[in-house]
């Protein structure tokens, strides 16, 4: 009895010990820093035509608002992991992968215009949010519409798998203003939806609409009206179970937010002429960007409605 | 991988459990806010409404077409309906399927003005029967000429004009021929019929694009929507193998085994 008790015990304790070993092991690694360390090269998530925060400008070349402030954290990775050169392999994602390849590692790193949102934070991380999003409506200047009360019977476009999508079925049943809603399949086509004439009106995401504006044949023929419809936090997307990557991210981040680069980033992609075309977005910082920048943090989407 | 089917349940507007998930699909109850399983089933009857159509176009116009071609080059008149009919398939044919949607979305209607007005399904469904149409119509055209000549002669003889010995000999067998062929088509268009999405018809595709984007379960909604494309597409098919077996003539099939049937 009492040999088999210390043998039951002894196990035990063998068990216990390994366990915290192997646990000390897991937070001490980090897959992602493992990988790039390894590889010397890291995938970057970009979108293609999210302008201004993330978008190609031809021959396979992405820049951004969101980019940039990716090349900046990725310098920060690599002077910390003592790395002579770091390869950037540039990956386009879409609002409909973007998520399945930051799980299954395609993706280490996601800068595009991704809503930090309790649901995706059951499959992926967010760094800390460096840019709030606030969702408005387009239309044609003279098309005299100027709240979304005023869409009543119209048609409205927006983009397939974007949350804009719930966000104006939410609206419809809260406020009992029904819409004729069509849908285009990407940022572009909704808005040649709103160019066309097939929409009276287009419901995203502020930066994509003067982004796309501001791309048009006539800017001057459009114009962003209407109360905020939704306030969203955009955030960089890395791998969920990485804390010690995200710590690395977000201490970069607030490098950067330190050392006052981020007015300068948001006049560079914002207010003035940005590529391919040296076209100006026009969109002021708003006070909820600002504060986001003074007090960084992750907190999801469904925090930000909370009033 | 831990898998919920419970998100059909959830309501599209809050994500809470509604109170009615099966019933209401069978009409028997009404939810206050509509479920995934909902939006589901409407999707399937946009994909079902968007085949069915796109499919009549095809035939009727895929059939008129197969035969236009295969007139002789007697007169002036006939020469111009084959070399429109050739047109037809020929342009019908070379262009993606995709881009024929686009520009019948956004080309076409603004140069013929009034088809703004149609909705999207409209023209979707025109579109994509005059896609199937074009290969209808070469199927339709191996079918008639793979019928030995005597017939159109025979036909002749008996004192029928062209209208009468196609209408009477030559298509009742040449259809019964390309019956296996048109029931691939007619699958084809089932499945086809998910490029609707890029023109706001609110069908099955854009259903699973938008239901995974809300929901984060990719995997549950799209093995829903797979399972209801293949049943559409199987159903079509059943339908078609009955109506092959039903119009079947005895003993014209090349793999009779009745020797006295032969001919």
């Amino acid at each position: 009895m009492k040999a088999s008790s210390f043998l039951v015990s002894g196990i035990r304790t063998a068990l216990v010990v390994s366990t915290l070993v192997c646990v000390q092991g897991a937070i001490a690694s980090s897959a992602t820093l493992d990988k790039i360390k390894a590889t010397g090269a890291v995938t970057m998530g970009v979108r293609e035509s999210s302008i201004p925060m993330s978008y190609t400008t031809g021959d396979s070349r992405f820049d951004g608002f969101h980019v940039e402030v990716c090349r900046m954290i990725l310098n920060d990775i690599k002077a910390k992991l003592g790395l002579s050169t770091l390869r950037i392999n540039y990956q386009p994602v879409t609002a409909q992968n973007r998520i399945p390849l930051v799980q299954n590692g395609t993706v280490d790193i996601e800068c595009g215009t991704t809503t930090n949102n309790t649901a995706r934070q059951r499959d992926v991380s967010f760094a800390n949010t460096l840019y709030v999003e606030e969702v408005r409506i387009a239309v044609k200047a003279n098309s005299g519409i100027n709240s979304i009360s005023q869409l009543a019977g119209k048609k409205v476009a927006t983009t397939t798998g974007t949350t804009s999508v719930q966000l104006l079925r939410k609206h419809e049943k809260a406020t009992g203003v029904n819409f004729d809603e069509v849908f285009g399949k990407d940022h572009a086509d909704s808005f040649l939806l709103l160019e066309s004439g097939r929409a009276d009106a287009f419901v995203m995401d502020g930066s994509i609409l003067a982004g796309n504006i501001a791309n048009s044949r006539n800017p001057k023929d459009f114009k962003i009206v209407g109360e905020v419809l939704s306030v969203e936090p955009i955030a960089i997307m890395i791998r969920k179970d990485d804390p010690q990557f995200k710590a690395d991210v977000n201490a970069a981040i607030a490098k950067i937010v330190a050392n006052g680069s981020m007015p300068k980033l948001w006049d560079k992609w914002f207010l003035k002429p940005i590529p391919p075309k040296n076209s100006i977005v026009g969109l002021e910082l708003s006070a909820a960007t600002k504060n986001a920048w003074a007090n960084l943090s992750d907190k999801p989407a469904e925090d930000y409605q909370k009033k | 991988m831990n898998m919920d089917f419970g998100v059909f349940c959830k309501s599209t507007l809050d994500g809470e459990p509604v109170q009615h998930c099966i019933s209401s699909i069978f009409g028997i109850a009404q939810n206050a806010d509509p479920s995934y399983l909902d939006w589901l089933m409407q999707a399937w009857f946009w994909t079902i409404a968007v085949a069915c159509l796109s499919l009549m176009i095809a035939l009727v116009i895929g059939a008129v077409m197969g035969t236009l071609r295969t007139l002789p080059n007697s007169s002036l008149s006939s020469r111009l309906l084959v070399w429109g009919a050739t047109a037809w398939v020929e342009l019908f044919r070379n262009i993606p399927i995709l881009v024929q949607v686009f520009v019948w979305y956004h080309v076409i209607p603004s140069f013929i003005l009034p088809l703004k007005e149609l909705p999207s399904y409209l023209l979707v469904s025109i579109a994509l029967g005059f896609f199937t149409s074009a290969r209808i119509a070469e199927q339709v055209r191996a079918g008639i000429q793979s019928l030995p000549s005597g017939q159109m002669a025979a036909a002749t003889a008996l004192g029928m004009n062209r209208i009468q010995s196609y209408r009477y000999v030559i298509l009742p067998m040449a259809l019964r021929i390309v019956i296996p062929p048109l029931t691939s088509e007619s699958m084809n268009v089932v499945k086809n019929s998910s490029v609707a999405f890029a023109v706001s018809v609110p069908e099955l595709t854009l259903f699973a694009m938008q239901a995974q984007e809300e929901t984060s379960r990719g995997i549950e909604i799209y093995l829903a929507v797979t399972l209801l494309y293949a049943l559409s597409a199987f159903s079509v098919n059943r339908l078609l193998t009955w109506i092959e077996r039903r119009t079947r003539i005895p003993g014209f099939v090349g793999t009779s085994t009745d020797p006295s049937l032969a001919h």
